[in-house]
């Protein structure tokens, strides 16, 4: 009867983990985007789910490697 | 040192959210940077593509963009044919880091003040002319009283 306590504690608390990692990873990639400023002062966000943000921000991490490395 | 080196190391010094920061022109080459050269030229090329590319998607004139990532933040400010491009750390206050940006490339574009050329060593100005002693007049005596 313990072991089998002890086995559900485990698997919720695991179960819990994972929900609040896959959580806070599905916030770093929802933070992650382009803003681009035009030169009349208007603005358009892509976001990194539009297809339009994909090939940028490739560009983008290869300049911050650089930058950082 | 160039004027543009000058403006980066006034924008490392003001700015504390810049990591790094690399001055180029439209054509790639590297003016200035906070990073060796190998680096700076790797930013200035994957930056310099970042903007085409962006400018290519969307359409019209591009003057400044803010690429966000979970690594941190990558900035490029474009005036006329020169850029800039710097990284920060992730969650910059963007508005100050353009502002910063944007004073750096100004600074860059203005000649470096020249140091002010000694003043030439004044010659003395001609000593006045002492106004010469007056001769003394010795009051003779009159007779006083005695």
């Amino acid at each position: 009867m313990g072991r089998r306590k002890l086995l559900a504690i485990g698997f919720a608390v695991g179960s819990l983990l994972g929900i609040g990692l896959y959580a806070r990873r599905g916030q770093e990639g929802a933070d992650e985007r382009i803003d681009l400023y035009f030169a009349d002062g208007s603005l358009v966000s892509l976001h990194s789910d539009s297809p339009e943000a994909a090939p940028l921000l490739v560009h983008a991490r290869d300049a911050l490697r650089a930058a950082a490395s | 040192m160039t004027d543009a080196s000058v403006a980066l190391g006034e924008l490392t010094e003001i700015s504390s959210q810049v990591e790094a920061a690399v001055l180029f022109d439209d054509k790639g080459t590297v003016a200035a940077a906070t990073v060796p050269d190998e680096r700076a030229a790797r930013v200035a090329a994957s930056a310099k593509a970042l903007l085409e590319q962006a400018a290519q998607i969307v359409g019209g004139e591009l003057t400044q963009l803010e690429a966000a990532t979970g690594d941190g933040s990558l900035f490029v400010v474009k005036d006329g044919p020169r850029l800039i491009a710097a990284s920060t750390s992730a969650g910059p206050t963007a508005g100050l880091v353009f502002y910063d940006l944007k004073k750096c490339l100004q600074a860059s574009a203005e000649p470096a003040p020249k140091p002010k050329p000694q003043a030439a060593a004044k010659p003395k100005a001609a000593a006045k002319p002492k106004p010469k002693p007056k001769p003394r007049t010795t009051k003779s005596k009159s007779d006083g009283p005695s």
